[in-house]
């Protein structure tokens, strides 16, 4: 599946989709696929605090424990409950129905560092998550 | 997003960037660009490049138990023993009693080291005329157990006995599950219903000339097939065009992992090892000490007689925290008693479960443990093994 437009992407493949000073965040088509069946995810709490390329969550799948890293700065507002109790969303909706988080934005000018979709896609078509 | 390895031994793992370290090029069976074809994603295990993955790996193991699953085991080795002190040689060098196997038998075995550890462990095959027998081996321990059993070779150089390495001219591939059986049935002439648990036999299947084992690594009933390597291309082919209908899937190293850790099944590398003993491993039933005398049989007969000092246990987790991943710490009451030898979600119990190596002290069914996720206790109770077992057909 191609990156959808409206979204930004980091290089450990997480996305952005950013909504005046909000920010939501889950984690890219290729990543899921990477990871194959999703069983459990751990994601902060409201209030906490998510930072630019450190781990703010872990996504396991049958196979392995992965680090979710933070694309930029903010405090989570909204978690999404419902990929929580069913972890498989992520593999069957990574870009709706299985957003992860909702930030507040402390630098919005972050975002600008993050890859647009057809650069991601070059991007992940010759890396594979690690 | 990182991952991090599940653990050694499984196959699971992502490869993992060394710096640049020189590696031998991967090994390949002779299948690899049909896994490709039908959209395997290949990893570097064992030395060997392998389908971990086709469809997904809960899908994967749920086909074995509901249907069938066909696996690619190119990866494994065949050690032939030939030579008219063929089973004194065996009994030396194994724990189970290689005499007890009647023709077309065969039986789990160990190889011991001289400290009660283990070098691997293996399926040894009677041929079905009666003279000579094949050992099958772990693919990460082949090139250590021909060394291995070659050295013991030359300590019995009184014996007759031939050793020689067959991986090359066998191939190996697995079908596995309840519909196994009628499957293969439309392939060949052969009674399968004549050919029991832990037997095998010449056969022709699909065309191919090979042998047929009913063993297996997942806990469900099904067939081994030995052909000559050059025919394995043919045979999975016809296997597989024949099962669609039954809903026969190719399966990969991750579902084979899932599957024989819920039958309870060890994995070198995680339940065995060096300095795993074969009683610590909850191996006894395939040591046998009234056979005479065998490598390290003084070491594990000192643990029989002492009790061994560590053991293992199944467990399952009772609390959400992700799941349980070999190499992690074990507690009780938050004082260190050992750790998860294998870890994995259930996809048949949908939940989370784990074989565990603990003193002995705290080892013991509905007790209970404490296995460490990243870095968070989570509460465990022991269990009873298998997690799973199959309903009698």
């Amino acid at each position: 599946m191609a990156a959808p437009e409206d979204l930004r992407f980091t290089r450990t493949h997480e996305w952005v989709r950013i909504d005046g000073d909000v920010a939501t965040i889950g984690i890219s088509d290729q990543a899921q696929g990477e990871l194959g069946d999703i069983t459990y995810l751990e994601l902060p709490d409201v209030g906490e605090r998510v930072a630019q390329s450190q781990p703010f969550g872990i996504v396991e799948s049958v196979k392995a424990a992965s680090d979710i890293y933070g694309p930029v700065d903010g405090e989570v507002v909204e978690r999404n409950e419902a990929a929580v109790e069913s972890p498989d969303l992520v593999n069957s909706s990574p870009y709706e129905r299985a957003w992860l988080v909702r930030i507040r934005l402390d630098d919005p000018a972050q975002i600008e560092r993050l890859m647009p979709a057809d650069e991601y896609d070059t991007f992940a078509e010759t890396a594979t998550p690690h | 997003m990182t991952t991090e390895p599940t653990g050694e031994g499984t196959g699971q793992t992502a490869e993992r960037d060394d710096g640049g370290a020189e590696h031998p090029p991967l090994r390949e069976t002779p299948l690899r660009r049909r896994h490709e074809a039908l959209g395997a994603r290949m990893v570097p295990f064992a030395g060997w490049l392998m389908p971990v993955q086709y469809g997904g790996i809960l899908q994967e193991h749920r086909a074995v138990r509901a249907a069938a699953g066909l696996f690619d085991l190119g990866h494994m080795g065949q050690v032939d023993v030939s030579g008219p002190d063929a089973l004194p040689f065996l009994q030396a060098v194994t724990t189970n009693d290689v005499a007890a196997l009647a023709p077309g038998g065969a039986q789990y075995s160990l190889l011991p080291n001289e400290r009660g550890g283990v070098v691997d462990d293996i399926i040894v095959y009677r041929r079905p005329e009666g003279e000579g027998y094949m050992v099958v081996v772990n693919a990460s321990n082949a090139d250590k157990d021909v060394a291995w059993l070659r050295a013991r070779r030359r300590d019995q150089s009184a014996l007759d006995v031939a050793v020689e390495d067959a991986s090359d001219r066998y191939g190996m591939v697995a079908i596995q599950g309840p519909k196994a059986e009628a499957i293969v049935n439309r392939l060949t002439e052969t009674r399968l219903s004549d050919l029991g648990p832990f037997r095998w036999s010449d056969a022709t299947v699909a065309g191919v000339p090979l042998k047929i084992a009913r063993t297996g690594y997942t806990g469900e009933d099904g067939f081994e097939f030995y052909p000559a390597s050059e025919r394995v291309g043919e045979l999975w082919d016809a296997l597989l065009a024949s099962g669609a209908e039954d809903g026969l899937v190719p399966v990969g190293l991750g579902a084979r992992d899932t599957l024989r850790l819920e039958a309870r099944m060890p994995l070198y590398g995680n339940e065995l090892g060096d300095d795993i003993g074969p009683l610590e491993a909850g191996l006894g039933w395939a040591v046998r000490l009234d056979k005479g005398a065998f490598v390290g049989r003084d070491a594990v007969a000192a643990q029989r007689e002492a009790g061994p000092p560590r053991r293992t246990v199944g467990f399952r987790l009772l609390e959400r925290g992700g799941s349980a991943r070999a190499g992690y710490d074990v507690r009780v009451d938050g004082r260190p008693v050992g750790r998860v030898t294998s870890g994995a979600f259930s996809p048949t119990l949908g939940e989370n479960i784990g074989l565990a190596l603990v003193e002995r002290e705290v080892a013991g069914v509905g007790r209970p443990l404490e296995v460490v996720v990243r870095g968070r206790p989570l509460r465990a109770v022991q269990v009873k093994t298998p997690f799973y077992r199959r309903s009698a057909p």
